[in-house]
Order: structure tokens, then sequence, then C-alpha cells
């Protein structure tokens, strides 16, 4: 965007100064560094420096069993560690041919989705508080992910970390009692989205702070394949649980919030929307819950056939994509992590240039990106 | 005359208003964390004390005994005056606050002019901080500053002219007892005179949803991010009291000041303007913050439009 220039102005000598923006700063979501190039307030370009949380996960994963490397997936994002425990198994699975459970299934379903929504949930806070809304709402939505992290605590023991699905099943079923407590949840949760609709949604300064900053336009999106919800704030229909239906999502009715603007507001909105839908996914999953043994009887050392798969879920911030080569043994060869992060900040510099500073953080939350899955 | 007297007196006045300012900041800061705490679900701090009412005592402790660190590369003597730029005009305007009938410090003849010409220097001590630290943020925090106050003040003082036009005078003590049938609130072109001042002495106190200049997600800390220890606390305390000095200055300017029936007068006063503390709060906590164009373009569009409305429209009842 280039920025007009009044006549008076061009002969006013004036120097454009450079500002590091993290890794140390309290709202570039982890260790995220931006070096701007400003000219008074105004953004005139940027450079993204990311590996600041590099951990050579892919590489690790060449020394490490099938089993092994399940709870290093938790740490790649580890805001929704169940969706990318979920993408590797499953890459497993292909690749082995294996078929799982179908109460495994929909176990994997109700954790994917709650864990979806936990993770939207800091996503709207983490946004909100970047807009300076002082914390109030990040812990409007924490008092609600802390109902889903007992849930979790109860599945599977543990609370950020899952380590809970299994090559061939989840770790343990289902116990006694749960399905109450989720559907307390969902009744729950449903009451609160009225609350962050009231709190933030319409609220005159939100809207000034995020309507029309920071439109991302649809074919710009598909260009730097941004995907997940920013994707669809931009008007494309693309939802992998529709598109591609893996696990049991082709037998649940929900809808894909798709706005058409695809600023700041809207991706916000998807947010708010998708609990939503989620909500309505769990509710049909624990409705269907069939009888079983979810849990995993074929032992722990895979040796898959040698050759390759590449499997792509839809974790809340977009496409996660696994690709996993084997030469027969029992340590993957190589192993590619396709995160949906990674695309979704390449998008940064042409979406702040020319914004305000304050704009520049209201846009980076918007677009929801977590370290531990660009840095790996 | 200047006796012994007098100067025991002046003393001892000094010292009860300095107290007074350290309390009341200090029970400020705990009411502040305590009113946040409550909005947000939380229990705040619970420690130190009941209900963690010796909470901010501990951190003025800890603020004090905490090593003075000075950056290299800082205007050595703009850097160390700033935080007194910043702290002591809001201190000198405690002079012309009445808290009851008799305990006010000098009922000056031009009590409201005063106060919104010595606050006006915090700005000064902001602007100082940001510019002397050699850092990009400062900087950016206090130029923002610069200009907010500085556009804030013209809607402030249109607001305050006209109340000043309803008593005809500028001393504080007399607009307290023009109140006296009733509350300055209850004139509609006066409560709209109230939400104007109340809108822009949120800006000058810099909170949210107006506190761009040390907007914690854009700037880390604005103006005084290299400022620690005691010359931090300078700034906090400066904060807290002018948050009280305009909460104050709109009791007594709009709510009747320290009348009232039954409660003694003090009470009255300390129970207004702590009320209008909680409202200050509660916004801070329940809002977004606005961006500094966004602002800017409020106070010259919007704003002192409607003050200089609000002006003519009085005008027009009072020759009428």
């Amino acid at each position: 965007m280039e920025l007009p220039v009044r006549e008076e102005e061009k002969n006013i000598h004036s120097e454009e100064c450079y500002m590091n923006m993290g890794p140390q700063h309290p709202s570039t979501h982890g260790v995220l560094h931006l070096e701007l190039k400003l000219d008074g307030e105004v953004v005139v370009d940027s450079i993204v420096h990311i590996g600041y949380l590099h951990r050579s996960m892919e590489k690790i994963a060449e020394n490490r069993t099938y089993t092994q490397f399940i709870p290093f997936t938790d740490r790649l994002d580890y805001v929704s560690a169940m969706n990318n425990n979920l993408g590797y198994c499953l890459a497993v699975e292909k690749l082995m041919n294996m078929d799982v459970p179908l109460r495994a299934k929909y176990i994997r379903v109700i954790a994917a989705e709650l864990n979806r929504i936990a993770s939207h949930l800091i996503a709207i806070g983490s946004f909100a508080q970047d807009l300076g809304a002082l914390a109030t709402p990040l812990f409007y939505c924490f008092r609600e992910r802390e109902l889903i992290l007992d849930i979790f605590d109860e599945i599977c023991g543990n609370r950020l970390t899952y380590n809970y699905m299994r090559i061939g099943g989840v770790q343990f079923d289902l116990p006694d009692g749960i399905d109450k407590k989720i559907q307390d949840f969902i009744k729950c949760m449903r009451s609160r989205i009225k609350e962050y609709i009231d709190l933030l949604s319409y609220n005159v300064i939100f809207l000034a702070r995020t309507k029309d900053i920071g439109v991302l336009l649809k074919d710009k999106a598909v260009n730097y394949s941004v995907t997940g919800p920013n994707l669809r704030a931009s008007g494309v229909r693309c939802d992998l649980r529709k598109d591609e239906p893996y696990l049991v999502y082709d037998k649940f009715q929900f809808d894909i919030p798709v706005a058409d603007k695809g600023d700041v507001w809207d991706r916000y909105n998807i947010r708010i929307q998708e609990i939503e839908q989620s909500l309505r996914i769990i509710e049909q999953a624990l409705a269907g819950l069939p009888e079983g043994n979810p849990t995993v009887k074929v032992g722990r050392i895979h040796k898959p056939p040698a050759g390759e798969v590449y499997l792509r879920t839809e974790s809340p911030r977009g496409e996660l994509g696994f690709y996993i080569v084997s030469d027969g043994s029992e340590y993957p060869y190589r192993l590619k992590i396709r995160a949906p992060s990674f695309s979704n900040l390449a998008v940064i510099p042409e979406l702040i240039r020319g914004v305000k500073m304050a704009d520049v953080v209201s846009i980076l939350g918007s677009l929801d990106i977590v370290m531990g899955e660009i840095d790996r | 005359m200047f006796t012994l007297l007098n100067l025991i007196t002046m003393l001892v006045v000094g010292a009860m208003i300095l107290g007074f300012i350290a309390g009341s900041s200090m029970f400020l800061i705990w009411g502040e964390r305590k009113v946040s705490a409550r909005i947000q679900s939380r229990l705040g701090p619970m420690r130190v004390g009941w209900q963690g009412l010796l909470q901010s005592v501990a951190d003025a402790i800890k603020l004090l005994l905490k090593e003075d660190i000075m950056p290299t590369g800082v205007d050595k003597w703009v850097w160390q005056l700033a935080p007194f730029f910043a702290a002591v005009p809001s201190v000198m305007a405690f002079v012309v606050i009445p808290f009851g009938k008799n305990l006010i410090v000098k009922d000056l003849n031009v009590g409201i002019l005063y106060i919104t010409s010595i606050t006006s220097i915090c700005v000064l001590g902001i602007f100082m901080a940001g510019w002397s630290s050699n850092n990009k943020y400062s900087l950016l925090g206090g130029i923002r500053s610069a200009a907010q106050i500085i556009s804030y003040e013209v809607p402030l003082i249109l607001s305050i002219i006209t109340v000043v036009m309803f008593t005809g005078s500028l001393s504080m003590q007399k607009i307290v007892e023009e109140q006296s049938k009733y509350w300055f609130i209850l004139r509609p072109n006066l409560a709209v005179a109230f939400l104007i001042y109340m809108i822009s002495a949120l800006a000058e106190v810099n909170r949210t949803p107006f506190d761009i200049p040390e907007a914690e997600s854009e700037l880390v800390a604005g103006y005084h991010t290299e400022y620690s220890g005691i010359r931090f606390a300078m700034f906090f305390v400066a904060e807290y009291t002018n948050l009280f000095i305009i909460s104050a200055v709109a009791a007594t300017l709009f709510l009747g000041g320290w009348q009232g029936p039954v409660l003694p007068p003090v009470l009255w006063f300390l129970l207004k303007t702590y009320g209008i503390v909680f409202i200050l709060m509660w916004v801070r906590w329940s809002f977004p913050r606005v961006r500094v164009d966004q602002l800017m373009s409020f106070t010259w569009k919007v704003l002192t439009p409607i003050a200089f409305l609000n002006l003519i429209i009085s005008g027009w009842i009072l020759v009428r």
C-alpha cells in the first residue's frame, strides 16, 4: 500500500527508525522477532526473524521409534497438543495401513474438538489482551479453558502436553462419568459465548480497532497458503474435516463458518463461531459413542513397510501435515512437519506494511500463531 | 507575617498532605488490584494482611530497597529529574482541593485554574522520561503522551469553564457552596460537561481506554520502560495521585464536593471521590485500548466541538 505524501511534507527531512519488536516483547506470542522500519508510527517495512525456539524436532524424529515421537508432537503446537498427536498418529497408521477401533475414533474426535475449543479460547483471549483489554477477556477465556483442562486431566492425566493418542488407538478409555462432565461443559460454554460477544464483539472501541484492519484478500491468502480460520475469514470455504473427512467427521452435522472480508474482526469472529460448531460435533460424538475397547493392542514397536506418506488434518490453526518416509526399520527415515502457523506467519510482512504500530499487534494476535510449531 | 508558628503549621499541613497522598495511592493501588481481580473472577492479593491490605506496603518497601539502576546512554540529568516532574505537580494540586468546609490548605481565588495549570506540568515529566531514556519504546510513548495530553487539555478546560460560568468564581470553595441546593450534575448541560470532563480526564491520566503512552502490548511499558526501583515508584504514585485528583475535582465541580446530609463532610468528599475512582477502574478493566490516531481524531473532531457547543448553549441559558 502506497502512503499518500502531501506536497509540504516532501521538503521536511525525516528519517525512518528501526525497531526490534521481540524476541522478548509482551505481545509477540512467544519468541517472534519482528524487525520494523518505522516512519513515526507507521510501519514502512518489516523483516520477520524466526528460529529462537528451534529444537530440531524433525531430526530428533529420526532417532526415535514411532511411538517415542508422540510426546514430541505435543511440544509442536503446545496450545493444541491433542490435534498434533492426532495428526501424527493418523499419518503413521496410514503408513502401516492399520485400522483403529471405532470407539477410539469417536474418542479422538471428542478430544480433538475439545482441544480446538481450548486453543480458540486462548486465541481470542490473547488477541483481546493485545488490543489492550487488560486481561479481563483473557481471564474469562481461561476460566472456560480450565474446565476443558480438568476434563483432559481426568481422561489422560495431563493438562498441557497430553500424549494421549497412540498408534492404533488411544492411551486409556474414557473414565466413568466423564460424558456427564463434558455435557455440563457444553451447556456452560454455550452461555459463556454470549458473554464474550457482550464483552467484545460489538464493543465500539473493539470494532474501531478491528474492522477493516489487516485485510487479507482471498487470492493473497491462497497464494501465501494461509490455512485454517484465517483462510476461512478471507472467504475460502476450506476445512479438511469436510473436504477430506478423516476419522468419523463425515458422520457429524456441522457447518463451516466463512466470512467474506478477511479483516481482523472476521478472523476473531470466525473463531467464536467455530467454538459453537465444535460444541455441536462433541455433542453428536458423545451421543453416538460406540462400545468397545479403544486402547492399543498392537505393541509399542512398529515397523511400517518401506514407503512414504503425507497426511494432513485440520488443526485449530489450519492444515497440519505430517510427511513420513519409512525405510522399513522401527525409526522414521525422514519426518517433515507442515506447520500451519508457519505459512500463516509468512503473510505478516504483507499485512503490516503501511499500518500503524498499534495495528501490528492486533494483526499478529488475530493470526494466532504459536512459535512452537513455527520453529519446531 | 512569617513566624515560627506559621512555619510549624506549614510543616504539619505539608506532612499531613504527603501522608494522605502516600496512604491514598497505596490504598488505590490495592483497590485497583482487588477491583480488577473481582472483575476477572480472581481473588487478587490475599497473603499480606487481611485481604492483602498490606500488599502495597510490602511493594513500596521492596521498591524503596531496590538498586537504583541507570542504563548507560541515558541523558543523565533529564532522566533523573523526570520522575519528580511527574510526581511533584500532582502533589502541589492538593493545595486547593477542599476536603471539608475548613479542610483546605489555601482557598485560592484561582483554584480550578491553578489545578489545571499545575497538573499540565506532569506531561513534561512523562516527555522527559521518554526522551532521555534512549529507548525507542520510551520515545514513542513520550511522543504519544505529549500529543494526547495536550489535545485533551482543550475539552477538559472547556468543560470546566462551563461550570465556572455558572458559579462566576474560580475558587473551589465557592463552587462547592454554589451547589448547596442541588448538584451541578443535575443540570442537563452540566451533565454533558461532566461526561466530557470524565472522558478527557481519563485521557489526561493515561488510563485505559486511553493508556496509549504506556500501551503494554505495543510499547512494553512506554515512557517508564527504563525506570526501576524508587524512580519507577514515583511514576506509579504520580499516576494514582492524578487519578485521585481528577476524581476529587469531578466530585467538587459536579457532585457537590463535601456537601451532603448526616455524614461528616470529609466522609462525603472521600465517598464521592472514591466512587468516581471505582467507576474509572471499572472502565479500565472492561474496555480495549483505542489507537493513537483514533484518539486524536476523537478529541478534535468529536469532543472539542461538543464541548464548544455545550459552552455556547450554557452561555445562552445564562444570559436568557
